[in-house]
Order: structure tokens, then sequence, then C-alpha cells
């Protein structure tokens, strides 16, 4: 019952570790590049899950209704900065990627330390 | 309200909002002028703080008129100057000296770009130190990597490109600790303000969740500062940035992330979390020690100039880092005065070797021989800050040394082994030191080395060599005239011991 109550803490850790093996694993830069989105994606979904209350509907309060169980939103606020800065991340890093190619015609890394050894 | 109530703010708003304006400066050495004026405020900016902030006050700002648990709040302290200071310097150095070095490197084309990225580097490095909010310093932290690596991939080196790219991956990983850490804190506390944090955390100081966020903090940050052994993004980016870029970097980057590691630290978790003095000082002295002895070990076989330079950072933040380990007033003191120093002699080296690069294309010992009797002045300025390294006395680098023995000597038993890895290390700064002075002053000359047939003789630039001397001489000042460093780092010191946020 424990494991099922905490399932979307499992989800959060199997991503992380899902994109930080393919960040550290992977030869091809652009893999690393989707593993390192999988894994910034593990936590803006911790951040989102730890906002909601079970019960709890968006946080728009009329001045006129009954005081009801709302979400805290400010997780999802913050994390919609830190998605922003996920994009830029990832597009830089695919500018580098592009510039690599042009470069040294490979984008596996062991090429390209092949090409670089003096 | 004052233009000084202001000043918080502005240290982040100056260089953050004319660096869209420098994209748009086409004309040749526009955009140079500009990036250098705005650095040159921005440091202005911090030394009108830090006067303020030694005559004891503390700069609060609530950002839009929100007080802090609600708003985000800047908060300047004696802590934050220290770093302001370098970073703000280091950075005016780096543009004032360095203009026809990055000319050399960076097409006319796309120098307005590389000048937003680098104000863009000194807006968020200020972001992070000025910024007493949790999340606030996550984001700063982005806007500043990302800038800075723009910036390191700037030059003409292809090698930078997977330089980058690793730096790139490491540096958001440990970004991206640090915001797990700050996560399961505000899950368990409900605040990312820092003092709010302290006062809070408290209550829930037993549970699992915090204790999983201090570690996943501590290593995401060291991560991003470079502690053995999560240094290797380090050599390699700062060995093929352009070097105008790398004497910025290499002075200031990594502090900055060790100045977050320290604060959130010694502010958040040390004075609310049972044993984590312990838990702190175990995880990090060995990796201290081994920073020391296996960083400068490479360093003493290292041929090319800026990554033996590089390995000695390595070194040198173990250094900072022994002394924070120790837990200690006297040892926090001691790292934080190397923090400044280390800042001091590493820039003077870093710049040296953006003169020498004027002159010579390969930068590897063997193909720099002689170059001290073609370029004394520059070589000289270099020598200073070796010694400032090593931890000559009458330079910045004894200062800090001194401290740290002092500190180390407190201990005891183990003190005596740390002070002994102390005084290994520098002589090992002696021996890699030496193999520079002695490949550049002493070997035979080598003649085919030029860059270009034209700019085959003479000293550098006299413009980029009057700044060289100047960052030399800073550190022969700070070295006889202590007081400023000394104010900030013991003040710092003693506030972070007590816990005070």
């Amino acid at each position: 019952m424990e494991f099922l109550g905490m399932y979307h803490y499992w989800v959060f850790a199997v991503l992380l570790m899902i994109g930080f093996y393919a960040v550290v694993a992977k030869v091809n830069l652009v893999k690393k590049l989707i593993g390192l989105s999988i894994f910034q994606a593990a936590v803006f979904l911790l951040y989102i899950t730890m906002g909601k209350v079970s019960g709890g509907t968006a946080p728009i309060l009329p001045d006129d209704a009954p005081a009801q169980l709302v979400s805290n939103p400010l997780p999802q606020v913050l994390i919609l900065t830190a998605i922003v800065v996920g994009i830029s991340t990832t597009a830089l890093g695919l500018g580098i990627v592009v510039r690599i190619k042009e470069e040294y015609g490979s984008i596996e890394e062991s090429d390209i330390q092949e090409i670089d050894r003096p | 309200m004052s233009l000084e109530f202001h000043l918080p703010a502005l240290q982040v708003a100056v260089p953050l909002l004319l660096a869209p304006v420098v994209v748009l400066l086409r004309p040749r050495g526009l955009a140079w002028a500009a990036a250098t004026v705005t650095s040159l405020m921005a440091f202005a900016i911090a030394v009108a703080m830090t006067q303020g902030i030694l005559d004891g006050e503390v700069y609060r700002y609530a950002m839009g008129g929100w007080e802090a648990p609600y708003g985000i709040g800047l908060r300047v302290d004696r802590f934050s100057a220290l770093v302001l200071l370098l970073v703000t310097g280091a950075s005016s150095l780096g543009l004032l000296a360095g203009k026809q070095s990055i000319d050399r490197s960076i097409g006319t084309r796309r120098q307005p770009l590389f000048y937003a990225a680098w104000l863009l580097v000194v807006a968020g490095l200020a972001g992070i130190l000025v910024s007493a909010d949790a999340f606030n310093i996550f984001v700063f932290m982005e806007i500043s990597s990302l800038a800075s690596y723009v910036v390191v991939a700037g030059g003409t080196d292809r090698r930078a490109l997977p330089a980058v790219f690793k730096y790139l991956i490491m540096g958001t990983i440990g970004a991206t600790f640090y915001l797990i850490g700050v996560g399961l804190i505000y899950m368990m506390t409900g605040t990312l303000n820092l003092a709010d944090m302290a006062m809070r955390i408290h209550e829930v100081s037993e549970q699992r969740p915090i204790l999983v966020a201090a570690g996943f903090i501590t290593v995401g940050l060291a991560l991003k500062a470079a502690v053995f052994p999560l240094h290797v993004w380090l050599p390699n980016a700062y060995t093929y940035a352009p070097h105008a870029v790398s004497a910025f970097l290499a002075a200031c980057a990594t502090k900055v992330s060790l100045y977050v590691l320290l604060r959130f630290d010694f502010v958040v978790f040390q004075p609310n979390l049972l044993g984590h003095d312990f838990q702190f000082a175990a995880f990090l002295m060995p990796l201290a020690v081994l920073a020391i002895l296996v960083g400068s070990t490479v360093a003493m076989f290292e041929s090319n100039i800026k990554r033996l330079l590089g390995y000695s950072s390595v070194a040198q933040i173990g250094y900072i880092m022994l002394g924070a380990s120790l837990v200690s007033l006297t040892g926090l003191s001691a790292g934080l005065l190397h923090i400044f120093n280390h800042a001091l002699a590493k820039g003077t080296l870093f710049l040296a070797v953006m003169a020498l690069a004027m002159r010579f294309g390969q930068l590897d010992l063997a193909s720099l021989g002689g170059a001290a009797r073609r370029m004394p002045w520059t070589m000289s300025a270099f020598v200073v800050g070796a010694l400032s390294l090593i931890g000559v006395p009458g330079t910045a680098g004894f200062i800090s040394k001194w401290y740290l023995v002092t500190a180390a000597f407190a201990e005891g038993p183990l003190g005596y082994f740390l002070i002994a890895v102390i005084v290994v290390g520098s002589l090992m700064a002696v021996v890699y030191s030496w193999r520079i002075v002695e490949a550049t002053w002493f070997a035979e000359e080598v003649r085919a080395n030029p860059v270009t047939a034209e700019t085959a003789t003479g000293e550098a630039p006299t413009a980029m060599l009057a700044v060289v001397w100047l960052a030399a001489l800073t550190n022969i000042y700070f070295g006889l005239f202590t007081a400023l460093p000394r104010a900030l780092a013991e003040g710092a010191a003693g506030a972070l011991i007590a816990g005070v946020p």
C-alpha cells in the first residue's frame, strides 16, 4: 500500500535514473542530450506532484465562493521557469552538437576523442 | 529613496539590461567599449556596497516592494561583497586587457554577441551573489552557466566545442541536483527564502527528505564548483576558451558556486541538522586533501600552460574546501580569504598567459623556450602571480596559507597531517611554477613559434601589459595591506559560523 501511495516518487526516481544512465552511458552526443532532457523532466514532475493536494482544485478563489481545498500553485510557477531553462539548455546543447558535426564530421564522442588525439 | 538603496538590484540590472544593447552596437570596437564601461559600472557598484558594508550595513532589498516571505528578497553582506568584488573586478580587467586578444580570436561580426554573452555571465554571477532566495539562485546560476558556455565556445579552437559540451552536461546535472534539493526542502518547509528556510527547517530536521536534500545540494554545487573528483569539465574548458575568457572565469566562476555551497550549508543545514558539521567535514575534507595532491601532481606533469593552470585551480579549490571543512572560525576565514587571494593570483597568471599568446601560437612548454627574454615584462608579471599562488611571504597567497596553517594547527594530530598536505601542495606548486619559469627564462630560444611573421618579436601591447601589471600589483598590495580582505572574510566567516542568514 505504501508503495502505491508513493508511486509518483517512484516515477520521479526511475525517470531520473533513466535520464542519468543515458547521459553517462551513451556515446552519441544527441542521445546524451535526450537523456539530459529526461533527467530534467523527472525533476519537473517532482515539483508538480508535490504541489498537488488530493481533492484540491485550481487555486482560483472568487470573492463569494465558499472556502475550498486548492492545490499549491507555486511549484507549477517555479517549474515553468525551470522548463524555460531546460529548453534553453537543450537548444544550446544541440547548437554545440551542430558545430561539432561541422568541425569534426561526427557526433560520436569516441570519434571526436580519436580525432583530437595528438 | 536614494540611489544607494537600490544598489543591490542595480548590481544585477545594469549588466543584464545593457547586454541586449551591446548586441546592437555593430561598429567596430563600440561593443567592446560599451561592455567595458558596463563592467566598470558594476565594479563601482560593488565597491560602493563594500564601503557601506564595512561601515556595518547589510543591504536588503525587496524586489517590486513585496516583502521577503512572499516576494523575492535580495541581500548583500560581507561574504557576498567579497565575491562580488572578484566577479566584477575580474570581468573589468579581462575586458580592459582583452581587446586585442578577443579581436584576434573572434570575428568582427560575432563580437557584439560575444560581449553581450560576457555581460550576461556577469549579471548571472552577480545575481547569485545578491539573491536571498534559493530558487532565484538556481535561475541566475543557469543564466550565468548558459552564457559562459557561449563565451567559452566563442573562440577559434575547435577543441573548445567538445570541452563546452562536457561542461554543459556536467553543469546542467549539477544545477538540476541543486534544484532537486531545493524542491525537497520546499516540500518540507514551504519556503524558498534562505532565512525562512533556516528557521522552519528546525521542526522537520529529523526527516529523511531534508537529509537527501542536503546530499543533492552539496553534490550538485560541488559539481559546479569543480570540487575533486567532479572537476573533469574544468581543465579543458579553461584550456580551449578564448584567453580573456579563461582569465575572467578562472578568477571567479567556480568561486561563486563555492559561495552558494558554503552559504547554503552554514545558514540552513549546520545550525539545524544534528551532526551535520561532522558529516560535512568527513565528506569534504578527504576530497579537499585529494584535490590538493592529485591536482598539483597532474599540474606537475602537464605541458600545456593553460591546462597546467587549470589543474592548479582544482588544487586551489581543494585549499578553500579544506579551510571550510574544518568548520571553525579561523578555518572558514582561511577558506574565504583563499577565495579572494586565489582569484587574484590565478587572474594574474591567466592575464599574463593572454599577453604571452599575443606573440606565441603554441602554449606548451616545449615551444615557449626563451619566451621571457623576448617578453620580460609579461613574464615578470607571471612570476609575481606564481609567487602569490605558491604563497611566498609578501604576496596575497601567503596570507591565506598562513590562516590555513593556523586553523589546521588548532585541530591537534589531524591538523598536523593537514599542515603536511598544505606544505607538500605548496612545494608541488613551486615545482609546476618553476617548470614554466625555467622554460621561459632559461631554456634555449625557440624560433619556430610565432603567431604571424610581423608579431614575432617584442612585448605584448602596452595597454594589455599595463592591465596585467595592475593585476600583478594587487597581489603584492593585498599581501602587504591585508585589512580589506581580512575584514570581509573574517566578518563573513563569523556570520556563517553563527548561522546568520
